[in-house]
């Protein structure tokens, strides 16, 4: 079982959990098992089955673009942390 | 039968000026901090107390005409018997001050001044880190940092670059003093309602450290006047409110080569970045896309911890500082992220995207 941070903004989604648990080998998987739990969650950051393009997926401290997307391995102690901009800062 | 003792000879700063123009060698034995407040440029410093261990390795030769000379005369003296009592052959001491010397027209190199009395006292406690020093304190002094928003992360960094002495602070911002900016908005204060928060913020910043040059640009960043605003800046603090003029700001630096120090905020949580142009990652490598609207509401609407500006915005001020000095390590490639309310920081890599069209191999470097 892997953990999954989710970003304040999606938190509601998820019942209001920082962290969720989630079982897979890969992202895909992962996501797919964090979907079937919270499907709030799907429909916020997938857009026609995809996961949409403004959502950031690391597996630990790294860029999940810069591994193997969606086919990324995941192990049981990982952290998976999905992470879209934040845009305040001022007003 | 041993050889006598060589004489220990004393000179007057006259006497000094023939001997040093018939090619004496100059040992300068005062302190460090005194040295550096103006010296002969010829001489070679070595303290009287690092004499014992240091002569053999200044002075290798001990035939060498020497002479020495302190402020006034009373440790050349001691350093001079010193030296003969280790045998070397030709020593004289100078019993004469320094500006007796320098009356007579012998040579004297002043230090460069580059910090005023009151400016080494303004900033003493950190001239006194090694890292910064005078000469860092000069850089800061002389840098031009622009703010991008004088609210929330603005105050913050303002205020601490203020006191901080960084010379020149831009700050961008077309909004006015609002009752509900005041829980986390430290520049301005109740009696400055309705005030242009650029307005509010030269006032504050000015009351602190009435050195500080502060440039109100009165305007929102547009494609217009983005490339004009940052050009006369160092280094730019990104502390805006909305995606368009993040990237509107990302891309205008990334043309003109200026470092972005990018912090943001929502509720509980800060993000803090450092782009610093084909260096590093910048911030559409980051975010290729910007979410929608309703997934990234401003401070407005969804609310914001009202010490997490202060908190984010410090650690971009402490960027700043790195950036200007030269020193250190900047978050450039890593992306900071503060969770007050569990009160922890993480960090992810950031990498620079080759394909990106800001500045990826495609863009024009």
């Amino acid at each position: 079982m892997s953990t999954v941070r989710i970003p304040p903004v999606l938190r509601e989604t998820v019942g209001g959990a920082r962290t969720v648990d989630a079982v897979g080998a890969t992202v895909a998987a992962v996501l797919d098992d964090l979907f079937a739990r919270h499907p709030a969650l799907r429909d916020r950051v997938t857009d026609e089955g995809q996961l949409s393009r403004f959502v950031n997926v690391y597996v630990n401290d790294r860029d999940v673009r810069y591994r193997e997307g969606l086919d990324t391995p995941v192990g049981p102690d990982d952290t998976v942390i999905l992470l879209p901009a934040m845009a305040g800062g001022s007003r | 039968m041993s050889t006598p003792a060589t004489q220990l000879r004393e000179v007057s700063a006259e006497g000094a000026l023939d001997l040093a123009s018939q090619g004496y060698r100059i040992l300068d034995v005062r302190e460090p901090v005194e040295w550096n407040a103006g010296h002969i440029p010829d001489a070679t410093l070595l303290p009287l107390a690092d004499l014992p261990a240091r002569a053999a390795e200044v002075v290798p030769d001990k035939n060498a005409p020497l002479l020495v000379h302190c402020a006034v005369g009373a440790r050349s003296l001691r350093a001079a018997a010193w030296l003969i009592q280790n045998g070397y052959r030709d020593v004289v001491s100078m019993r004469a001050s320094l500006r007796d010397w320098r009356q007579l027209g012998g040579a004297w190199e002043a230090p460069q001044e580059l910090l005023t009395p009151a400016q080494q006292l303004r900033y003493s406690r950190q001239v006194l880190i090694p890292e910064i020093g005078q000469a860092g304190q000069r850089k800061l002094l002389d840098s031009r940092v622009l703010l991008i928003g004088a609210g929330g992360l603005g105050s913050p960094v303002a205020l601490y670059l203020a006191a901080s002495g960084i010379g020149t602070l831009g700050l961008v911002d077309d909004d006015v003093v609002d009752e509900s900016n005041l829980q986390r908005q430290v520049l301005h204060t109740s009696d400055r309602v309705g005030m242009p928060k650029t307005e509010s913020a030269r006032l504050t910043l000015n009351a602190l450290n009435p050195e500080t040059r502060v440039k109100e640009h009165r305007e929102r960043l547009t494609s217009e006047n983005v490339e004009r605003l940052i050009a006369d800046y160092d280094v730019i603090v990104d502390g805006t409110d909305n995606f368009d003029t993040r990237y509107l700001l990302n891309d205008a630096a990334v043309r003109l080569r200026k470092p972005v120090v990018h912090g943001s905020i929502y509720r509980w949580d800060g993000q803090v970045t450092t782009f610093v142009p084909f260096a590093g990652p910048c911030y559409r490598c980051m975010y290729p896309t910007q979410p929608p609207d309703e997934l990234a509401p401003a401070c407005a609407v969804a609310g914001v911890l009202g010490v997490l500006p202060g908190i984010v915005g410090l650690i971009q001020a402490n960027e700043v500082f790195k950036l200007v000095l030269g020193v250190g390590e900047t978050l450039a490639g890593r992306l900071l992220m503060f969770d007050a309310m569990s009160t922890e920081f993480s960090e992810v890599k950031v990498w620079r995207d080759p394909a990106c069209p800001a500045c990826g191999e495609g863009a024009q470097q």
